[in-house]
């Protein structure tokens, strides 16, 4: 019986081996073969890709410009999501349900769609958020959020907040509330409780969240490509752009393999942060 | 448990408005009746819905869509199935370095999958194709449809198989009388999940699908880059519907935390 279970794991190896690591290994190799606008791509090992997008200052830009968007999407998820999930795990059991729904639903409908709803809030000088903004007396001119980082980001924050929500909630159901009576009953106030008690159970929560939502905002496309356009490129738009109006794939495969080393090493040392935070808080 | 203060549902308003907004505006514009993009204001038009029948290429789009998701998702719960059992009940050598493998396509950024793919499917001639689309798919929905199967796999009784095997049911008995009736919530559940996630995916499918295999994001996404008008306002609202009333029948069924955070029900509170 020794081989039954690898016998039932049988049909998704084959798929993995021949869809996934197969497809995957063809894109790495593919990032070191040459490319000409007549002679198209030439299977031979050279590194002109990768110097051009480790040595180049536009690919430096480019790629400084995605892991920005990505690092303030993933601050403002965290600072206001975090938040919401505590709200929402403390309310009562209709609203508690029905609140759920409204804020982790989102995740389920079309990128595209909740994209689009931005494009037409934002919606250039005469946008419903810049009304909104300047009626409140926030801000005196409009501010251009089509085609720009701030737009980008806004839009990003919206499309993956559920993500962030979702994992400090799973963390707000490990906790006790019995802690938080105790501290209450030995005269902690409100905001001690949150800052001494709550705040360093839901650490790991939010620092899963703030993974997942970097890696995302890092990767995403359709936001991006809708309210960033053709001049506010990211990595996942440029190397859409080679792969399908350029057709320099092996430059567009070099950039892609780059982010996803990149984002590895991100989750990879996150998530040893997460570990050794976690041995710390409840060793 | 203490009760949310003023402040606190002040701010909830907040953030509901913020998530809710985008998707209601995408609704109302849907409804004008002028030919340009704009609120309406004192009349309300079904014309841009109309409009639709007039783009066949959104309605094949979306029929492609629901095909796929719904070829693509049982492919994946069915290859999930004995993964599920295999990593449920045995420890091997490799069991976790497996799930860790089944489970990377939520991990790997859907880009770089769609530029794999894309390389792939045109060396080995799919490229463009249907069965190209629903080999990726399946890839990339697999992890949803086993994290649902393999969570009520692991919580199957195994003492109501024993008692069958004891009354003298045979294996394949046991299997198909005791063990798959008891995991078919979670596998239903699996493929609704691993439907909705393929009915949405367009970052990867913009790469593999061609002119004549475009789902209906892609479809959507691709006329959006041109312009946009009501009358892809108008697409998009359909969608919302159809998403909107597909979660309210799976919270009915399943409990939508269960199906996200992917724990079987009556764990937590």
């Amino acid at each position: 019986m020794k081989a039954a279970p690898y016998l039932l794991c049988v049909p998704a190896l084959v798929l993995f081996a021949g869809v996934v690591i197969v497809p995957l290994a063809m894109t790495v190799l593919l990032s070191f073969h040459d490319w000409g606008q007549y002679k198209g791509i030439e299977p031979v090992f050279i590194l002109k890709n990768w110097q051009e997008v480790l040595g180049d200052s536009y690919f430096h830009e480019m790629f400084a410009r995605t892991f920005r968007i990505a690092f303030f999407v993933t601050l403002l998820a965290a600072l206001f999501g975090a938040p919401e999930a505590y709200i929402l795990n403390r309310m009562r059991s209709p609203w508690r349900g029905i609140f759920l729904l409204v804020i982790l639903g989102p995740l389920l409908i079309s990128v595209v769609a909740r994209t689009l709803g931005w494009a037409l809030l934002f919606g250039g000088n005469s946008g419903l958020v810049n009304k909104a903004l300047m009626g409140m007396g926030l801000i005196s001119a409009p501010l251009p959020f089509m085609f720009t980082e701030i737009g980008v980001v806004v839009a990003l924050t919206h499309v993956l907040m559920p993500y962030m929500v979702l994992a400090v909630w799973a963390s707000l159901q490990r906790l006790d509330p019995q802690v938080e009576n105790a501290a209450v009953a030995l005269g902690a106030g409100p905001f001690t409780v949150l800052r001494r008690i709550v705040l360093p159970q839901v650490m790991p929560g939010i620092l899963s969240g703030a993974v997942i939502v970097y890696a995302l905002a890092a990767s995403a496309f359709a936001t991006p490509a809708i309210i960033g356009g053709r001049r506010l490129k990211v990595a996942s738009t440029l190397a859409y752009d080679e792969f399908l109006n350029t057709l320099n794939w092996p430059l567009g495969a070099a950039v892609a393999v780059l982010l996803l080393l990149a984002l590895i090493a991100v989750i990879w040392g996150a998530n040893r942060l997460v570990e050794r935070r976690y041995a710390q808080v409840f060793a | 448990m203490s009760r949310n203060g003023p402040i606190a549902l002040a701010y909830h308003a907040l953030f509901v408005t913020f998530m809710l907004a985008p998707i209601l505006v995408v609704c109302f514009v849907a409804f004008t009746p002028e030919g340009y993009l704009s609120f309406p204001t004192d009349r309300w038009s079904l014309r841009w819905f109309y409009a639709i029948a007039q783009y066949p290429e959104f309605i094949s789009a979306f029929w492609r869509s629901l095909w796929l998701g719904a070829i693509s998702s049982a492919i994946a719960v069915g290859i999930s199935v004995p993964a599920a059992l295999a990593i449920a009940r045995y420890r091997f050598p490799g069991r976790e370095a497996m799930t860790a493998l089944f489970m990377s396509p939520l991990m790997i950024p859907h880009l770089v999958l769609g530029i794999a793919f894309l390389r792939f499917f045109t060396q080995i001639g799919l490229g463009g194709t249907f069965t190209g689309l629903v080999l990726s798919h399946i890839v990339v929905v697999i992890p949803f449809a086993l994290r649902l199967t393999l969570a009520s796999a692991v919580g199957l009784d195994r003492s109501i198989e024993h008692a069958a095997v004891s009354l003298g049911a045979s294996e394949s008995v046991v299997l198909r009388r005791i063990t798959l009736p008891l995991v078919l919530p979670g596998l239903v559940s699996g493929w609704a999940l691993a439907f909705i996630n393929s009915f949405d995916e367009v970052t990867m499918t913009v790469f593999i699908a061609a002119p004549g295999t475009e789902t209906l994001p892609v479809r959507m996404f691709l006329y959006i880059q041109d312009n946009i008008d009501p009358l892809v306002t108008s697409v998009s609202a359909c969608v919302i519907a159809i998403t909107v009333a597909a979660l309210l029948v799976l919270d009915r069924a399943f409990g939508l935390e269960r199906l996200l955070v992917g724990r079987s029900a009556g764990h937590g509170r």
